[in-house]
């Protein structure tokens, strides 16, 4: 294609798009410049890896991390797979009350979402002689993102060559092995894709977690939600930055896939 | 095939039914329940919660939720529109210009709110820049109001009206605009008298996936508002910590609900994809 065809941007358009990158991405940057700040003020005193290293050596919050890893990683697998499986369930046959209620999940205020399953667990627990903890978070964020890997999952389904797994059913495959060899590794990106954004959503909850978290289950935004409450914090400046790297990095390559 | 499809969707009902409709199936029975000492339920039947919700003083706080969600989606729409029209024109960078507005939205909304605080404190950045640019004396009062909490759900949600505009505005014919340019029209009229008009179902999908998290925001009038700006999410969550009255918060809740099954109708009615 050549670059005359195009309708050329005009210059006031570019200039407020230029704005408005800024405003998307400076907040982010300037934590970022204040990470490596050797003040803990706002003020530039010189480059410094200070906070980095409190970062590292803190061991409340590897243990907080640690926590945010465990259950991000479980909800995740579990996530992809019984949304993989719905998406596929979904794609041919509509089943309307169920998708009806996947969307609304995605619509569902974060705080309903918590407090509704808080009275849930709860209610459970008068029952079984359980507590608040783990378990209760994974579930809770196995229940919050089975709607976006379906929701992703079913994107890539719709621009699958349904015939061939027909061919595969025409060639004597079960359904499950036309399933298992054909579809499956065809939709890989997609699913893997679904689960990349699962688990940085997963890792990223604060309020439904909060809300059903033990003891035992403080994960590193609870961790730095309470240090948000009190302020700036150069360690937390730290925190964020290495976040938005690993969670952007997550993101991209699930762009990527979705892509292939 | 049958089979196999509907045992496929098995557990995702498994997942739905116990995780999601139960759980609102239950504060929806609270909602009609009378408070427990400390926390939970006692069961006695009342419509009080419901009749507290025309109490003057969360009456206030629903309608201050209604206003504030209001604006967050109008500043929205108003910011996006341009944004995605340069994204929908700029060739072959689209694909870039469009990962640039999704890359922020997905790397962590606590962060993102964080960066505010850090910006407007009476300590942070542009407060500490002005004081020794001699501009101001005195910090300005930039945080812990109202004016914080909109720029919160402006920069938070930003993102989730530029998708379905630019989507939009891909779907246009661009033969319309060739039509309004050969007849005349100035770029800005074709703007205003062809794309708008021609977006407006655009908008309103785009407007309404705002409003919806904004009617429930929690952590930005949290953080940002300071415990001044009490939005309807930090009314639910207060009446399941610290005031312990759960059936009053399921009957917000549910409230809450009630306008998001509306609007999300609306929205599935006209076929739209959410996401």
């Amino acid at each position: 294609m050549s670059r005359t065809g195009q309708r050329r941007t005009p210059g006031l358009l570019g200039l407020y798009a230029a704005g408005a990158y800024a405003f998307l991405h400076l907040p982010l940057a300037v934590l970022a410049v204040f990470s490596v700040n050797a003040s803990r003020f706002t003020n530039w005193q010189g480059f410094s890896l200070e906070w980095y290293r409190a970062t590292l050596r803190d061991t409340h919050l590897a243990e907080a991390t640690m926590n945010s890893l465990i259950i991000a990683t479980a909800a995740t697998l579990a996530a992809t797979a019984i949304g993989t499986l719905a998406a596929y369930g979904l794609w041919k046959r509509d089943a309307p009350v169920l998708s009806t209620s996947l969307y609304l999940s995605l619509v569902t205020p974060e705080i309903v979402m918590g407090i509704s399953l808080l009275a849930f667990f709860q209610w459970i627990f008068r029952f079984l002689s359980l507590q608040l903890g783990m378990h209760t978070v994974i579930l809770a964020h196995v229940a919050f993102s089975v709607a976006y890997v379906v929701i992703v999952v079913l994107a890539r389904l719709r621009t699958f060559d349904a015939s061939l797994e027909e061919a595969a059913l025409d060639l004597g495959a079960t359904d499950w092995q036309a399933f298992r060899h054909v579809t499956l590794p065809l939709i890989l990106p997609g699913v893997i894709a679904a689960g990349l954004l699962a688990f940085t959503i997963s890792f990223d909850d604060y309020v439904i977690t909060s809300m059903v978290a033990g003891v035992d289950s403080e994960t590193l935004p609870m961790v730095m939600y309470a240090m948000a409450r009190r302020g700036p914090n150069p360690v937390l400046n730290a925190i964020s930055t290495l976040i938005v790297v690993a969670l952007g990095t997550v993101i991209v390559i699930s762009e990527r896939l979705r892509e292939k | 095939m049958k089979r196999l499809r509907r045992l496929f969707l098995a557990p995702a009902w498994a997942v739905t039914g116990v995780l999601f409709l139960t759980p609102l199936a239950i504060i929806w029975v609270y909602s009609l329940l009378s408070r427990g000492a400390y926390g939970g339920v006692i069961w006695q039947a009342t419509a009080e919660n419901y009749q507290r919700l025309f109490d003057p003083l969360y009456g206030m706080i629903l309608l201050r939720t209604f206003v504030m969600a209001s604006a967050a989606t109008f500043f929205c729409l108003l910011l996006g529109f341009p944004l995605a029209l340069f994204i929908s024109r700029a060739g072959r960078r689209k694909h870039l210009y469009l990962q640039l507005v999704i890359l922020p939205f997905w790397t962590s909304f606590l962060v993102r709110t964080y960066a505010w605080i850090f910006l407007l404190r009476d300590t942070g950045l542009i407060n500490t820049a002005l004081l020794s640019l001699g501009v101001i004396r005195e910090p300005l009062p930039l945080l812990y109001n109202d004016g914080a909490v909109l720029l919160g759900l402006v920069y938070g949600y930003l993102p989730f009206v530029v998708l379905p505009l630019y989507a939009t505005l891909e779907r246009l014919d661009p033969a319309l605009l060739e039509a309004a340019a050969d007849l005349g029209a100035r770029p800005v009229t074709a703007i205003t008298h062809v794309i708008v008009p021609l977006c407006a179902p655009g908008f309103l999908a785009a407007g309404l996936l705002v409003f919806i998290p904004c009617l429930g925001a929690f952590l930005t009038p949290d953080l940002l508002g300071g415990g001044k700006t009490v939005l309807a999410g930090n009314l639910i969550q207060n009446q399941f910590t610290t005031a312990r009255d759960w059936p009053f918060g399921s009957a917000v809740s549910l409230l809450l609900m009630a306008i998001v099954m509306i609007i999300l109708l609306v929205l599935l009615r006209r076929g739209e994809r959410l996401v």
